[in-house]
């Protein structure tokens, strides 16, 4: 049997307290250190990498928990970034609402995307969602609303549901926070549903599930959408939070990086994710010493990732913990 | 002896009062592209050209102190953004010099804006920093869109290149630089026979090269940058274009791309800079400085770094003058109102909308016979004088200049 | 002379030319992906900094060595080659009994690294490569001028991917390639190296790369990211003709080669969109692409 890119969840260990609220533990402690981490850290720096972070859980819950590896997620997060400045700055609507426009963009484009390119299984699926995220980056380069290399510029954070000022730290690090916590439950949410254990099931073994009687291309697409809308929900927040929108984020090196953060911290586990964005957030900017050598470290994570250590550092830990 | 040592002791601490109201620190970064596509024309010569304009004023006025950090943006708004915020907040820089690539510069732009420091623009490109999306904070130094297209399309007019075809890379850009440019040619009596937009980072340039071939052009604007100019050149040297009598008008044009060109491909091809190394004395003492602390015998510096020291030795200048870089705003006016002058561009001006504003030239890539030395890459063939060179202020519609 | 929409045949004509030597470089290129796609179950996502490394090393050997055009176009494959049999014996022999997204990973990873150290090796703008002095000029076809070297680039491309094609469908080594394709343990059984085998293969579908890239240093930049870009089209090429058959590969490549080279002269704010556009028609009704089997 090959190994699969995501490891099946271990039989269940005899459930201790701990074990059994391993996970609730885990949320907790995240959702706490994210709250009082402002003190210590630097907040913009946070915010951005929860909102890579969510970023990362919705491209996971693709490859994690359907086994689908989309090579081109920064076309939701990109255009969902570009729509929610865009909404934001010149149509003025109040930065919830725009939010919401991004969301519903990501959410259009990954139905649009994603009834192509489940056709394909395996590497062709890989490449397929790669070929439309560029065809989709050229559009944006060329559109004129975006500002090609100029970029959406000085968007406005707005007032929340026209009454909080976002222009407040505090305000919009908590809207930040809740974005976050709340995407990330409702993938939890996701995974653990009925819905969830038939993604699981196509995962494992298609056919089987097909003879079962599954539409199993229904369940795929469904899933490629709501990770899509996650993505594409990340991008909008980090489009009100940084106040602009840019090439960068449609671009294919953002998709590379966002399997790079998924792969670093754990493909298949819920905190994986959140770890690898914070990780290779950190990296980027904390060592601004490496410089001219960042692509090459990227590299060599990705190799020395998936040739010694493909759980990732949540799965590593996992396994260590069980055992 | 008691009387002698308080004496002493009142001698030093008004001596070392005297100097501490003297003393100056400033802090200031080069935040650039390091790893990127636009590390060749900033980057860690930009850092080395910092240097260089650091070592050299504090010489001249010990009492400033200055310190300098660097950072990578990697051509990403966001990382660039989030570079800025925080050497602003947390690291207390005063100003950023630098940042290639016109949606980082935008960004950063807006940042100073906010946190009230002072931010000279020398590797973006972008006419709007001095234009519709100027802020009192911002001096835009080296060059622009407009002043590229300007500069280009007017001389090339004059010395009897009437007859315009473009080649566009078809984004905000290289619309920007076609329409700048057209202006400019039909402005002075030319005219646009035809245009053909192309995809950015296209390889094959040979079917739109066909078609200005067919146009019979005298000139073919490259309204483009970086690799597509390059490829355009390559395959216009193959197809003959320039053995057909056309010339190729790069409007942005750096050293590295001649050099990745080499000259037997590049030779007759029309460009405007502000700078070039080897057009004196003074720039090539310089050059040679600058080779040493960039370690890089080989390189020759563009006028993106040539901008960073010039740009930051005015900074430093009114920093100096004000006893203090925490204002930006106020650095920034000081800026404005003193005439600048430095080895590298000579005396010019700031103007009220942030551009800042020097000569320019148009200059003519050399027959590799013509070269006599690694880098010797040019003929000047004219000067624009600085009131030319640049968009006049009322057609900038930036803000600060109307009231 | 008459006219095709609104162009004349002529233009029409050297159009059609052009189109076929953007084509070659398709060609060649999916022709690569193929083979070790055929072989090794990856899909080389090195690809393109293969390809980049051929025009490198073809600028380097011409720099410090003097070693002009034609002896790169068989040394810079050899040297390159040499680096892919390296990179098969140290990474990717690990990965054969993994999900074959691994591979994808693994080789995206290997394109960082490689860009990323010639990008600081040599800077980012690129380097000059000029035309050997033999292929310089051009032959007047009457309705076009039509480079020497552009006319090399068809005849060099045809000749390699037809010999590619000879070599894998109609000889014995070919069969032994498809049989251990199929199934490595029987063909091990008859006694031959099949490790070996998977190893010369991957070099030799890198070498392709590198070939193209030569072949490219005098008419493109030759600089770190110049694989990057054509790589993903390269991808949309493969789904579109399906990886199934060499021929396939082959076929597809000039073909959409030269829709690309109509569409920039019909449409050309769509040229690079076009074959993108055309791997979604082709998905919604051949799945399997145009010479694929359905797995």
């Amino acid at each position: 049997m090959e190994e699969r890119i995501a490891q099946p969840a271990a039989v269940a260990a005899p459930p201790t307290f701990l074990r059994a609220n391993a996970e609730a533990i885990a949320f907790v402690v995240m959702a706490v250190g994210l709250a009082v981490a402002p003190f210590f850290t630097y907040p913009l720096f946070l915010m951005q990498a929860m909102c890579f972070a969510l970023f990362a859980c919705a491209f996971n819950l693709l490859i994690g928990y359907v086994g689908l590896l989309s090579f081109g997620h920064a076309l939701y997060f990109g255009w969902a970034s570009y729509l929610a400045a865009h909404a934001a700055k010149v149509w003025g609507l109040t930065p919830e609402l725009a939010i919401l426009t991004g969301t519903a963009t990501a959410a259009i484009l990954g139905l649009v995307a994603g009834s192509l390119a489940i056709r394909r299984q395996g590497i062709y699926f890989a490449m397929i969602t790669l070929a439309l995220a560029q065809m989709m980056f050229f559009f944006a380069l060329q559109a004129e609303f975006t500002g090609g290399e100029d970029g959406i510029q000085a968007v406005p954070r707005g007032y929340l549901f026209g009454l909080i000022d976002l222009r407040n730290d505090v305000a919009i690090y908590a809207l930040v926070l809740f974005v976050f916590l709340g995407g990330f439950l409702l993938i939890y949410r996701i995974i653990h549903s009925p819905f969830g254990e038939v993604l699981k099931a196509i995962r494992e073994n298609e056919p089987r599930a097909i003879s079962l009687g599954y539409k199993t291309d229904r369940y795929k697409l469904i899933a490629f959408i709501l990770s899509a809308a996650l993505a594409g929900l990340a991008g909008s927040t980090k489009a009100i939070v940084m106040q602009l929108a840019s090439l960068t984020d449609v671009n294919w090196p953002m998709s590379g990086e966002v399997v790079l953060m998924t792969l670093v911290g754990g493909l298949g586990t819920i905190f994986g994710p959140v770890v690898g964005a914070f990780v290779i957030l950190a990296m980027q900017f904390k060592l601004s010493v490496v410089g001219e050598w960042v692509l090459v470290i990227q590299g060599v994570i990705f190799v020395t990732c998936v040739l010694l250590f493909r759980r990732g550092i949540v799965g590593e830990i996992t396994a260590r913990f069980k055992s | 002896m008691k009387k002698t040592l308080g004496l002493a002791a009142l001698t030093a601490f008004l001596l070392s009062g005297a100097a501490h109201a003297q003393q100056v620190t400033v802090k200031v970064g080069v935040l650039s592209d390091m790893s990127s596509l636009y590390s060749d024309i900033g980057g860690a010569g930009s850092v080395a050209a910092a240097k260089l304009a650091i070592a050299d004023f504090t010489k001249a006025n010990p009492n400033v102190k200055v310190e300098l950090v660097s950072g990578d943006h990697q051509n990403k708004p966001d990382v660039g953004s989030q570079i800025a915020n925080q050497w602003y907040d947390v690291d207390k820089v005063d100003a950023i010099i630098d940042v290639p690539n016109s949606g980082v510069a935008l960004a950063v732009s807006q940042i100073s804006a906010t946190k009230n420091k002072a931010f000279v623009v020398s590797g973006a490109a972008a006419s709007d920093l001095s234009g519709a999306k100027c802020n009192a904070n911002t001096i835009h130094w080296t060059y622009d869109t407009w002043m590229l297209a300007n500069g280009t399309g007017k001389a090339i007019v004059k010395t009897g290149g009437d007859s315009w075809f473009f080649l566009t890379s078809d984004y905000a850009f290289g619309h920007a630089l076609e329409r700048d440019t057209m202006a400019a040619v039909e402005k002075n009596g030319g005219k646009v026979v035809g245009k053909v937009r192309h995809p950015l980072n296209t390889n094959d340039f040979s079917s739109f090269l066909l078609q200005a071939q067919s146009s019979k052009a005298k000139i073919v604007g490259l309204a483009n940058a970086g690799g597509d100019t390059i490829n355009a050149i390559k395959a216009g040297a193959e197809f003959g274009l320039v053995k057909g009598g056309q010339k190729f008008a790069g409007l942005l044009v750096f050293a590295s791309d001649v050099n990745a060109l080499g000259l037997a491909t590049a030779q007759g091809l029309t460009l405007t800079g502000t700078w070039y190394w080897d057009m004196n004395d003074a720039n090539r003492a310089w050059t040679k400085r600058w080779q040493a602390e960039r370690n890089a015998a080989g390189k020759f510096p563009t006028m993106v770094q040539a901008g960073v020291y010039s740009g930051l030795t005015h900074y430093l200048k009114s920093v100096a003058a004000l006893k203090s870089g925490a204002d930006g705003k106020a650095v920034v006016a000081e800026m404005k109102k003193t005439p600048t002058d430095d080895v590298l561009f000579g005396k010019g001006t700031v103007r009220a909308d942030g551009r800042k504003v020097h000569p320019a030239y148009l200059l003519e890539v050399k027959a590799p016979g013509e070269s006599k030395h690694p880098g010797d890459f040019y003929h000047v063939r004219a000067t624009i004088p600085a009131d030319e060179a640049f968009r006049p202020v009322a057609e900038g519609n930036c803000p600060l200049a109307k009231s | 002379m008459f006219e095709i929409f609104g162009i004349p045949s002529g233009a029409l004509f050297g159009q059609l030319l052009i189109g076929l030597i953007n084509g070659s470089f398709y060609a060649l290129l999916s022709l690569g992906l193929a083979v070790i796609f055929g072989m090794l179950n990856i899909i080389n996502f090195s690809h393109g900094a293969q390809y980049m490394l051929g025009a490198f090393v073809a600028y380097l050997i011409l720099q410090y060595s003097g070693i002009g055009y034609w002896p790169a176009l068989i040394i810079a494959p050899l040297v390159v080659g040499l680096l892919g049999v390296i990179i098969e014996r140290v990474f990717l022999q690990w990965l054969y009994k993994l999900d074959h997204l691994y591979g994808l990973l693994l080789t995206f990873g290997l394109a960082l690294i490689i860009e990323g150290i010639v990008r600081n090796k040599f800077g980012s703008a690129g380097l000059p490569y000029t035309m050997p002095e033999s292929l310089r000029g051009g032959q007047n076809l009457g309705f076009m001028f039509l480079p020497n070297y552009r006319a090399w680039v068809i005849v060099a491309s045809l000749a390699i991917c037809i010999s590619t094609w000879f070599v894998i469908e109609r000889t014995r080594l070919g069969a032994y390639l498809r049989a251990a394709t199929e199934n490595p343990t029987l063909v091990r059984a008859f006694g031959i190296n099949v490790p070996v085998m998977i190893t010369l293969t991957y070099g030799f579908g890198v070498a392709l790369a590198a070939f193209a890239g030569v072949m490219a240093a005098p008419i493109y930049n030759v600089s770190p990211q110049m694989g990057s870009e054509l790589i993903i089209v390269v991808f949309a090429v493969v789904v579109i003709g399906g990886m199934g058959s060499i021929l396939g590969a082959i076929v597809t490549g000039f073909g959409l080669g030269v829709v690309e080279g109509l569409t920039k002269v019909f449409f050309p704010e769509a040229s690079n969109t076009v074959i993108f556009v055309i791997m979604a028609i082709v998905l919604l009704v051949r799945p399997a692409g145009l010479f694929g089997r359905r797995a």
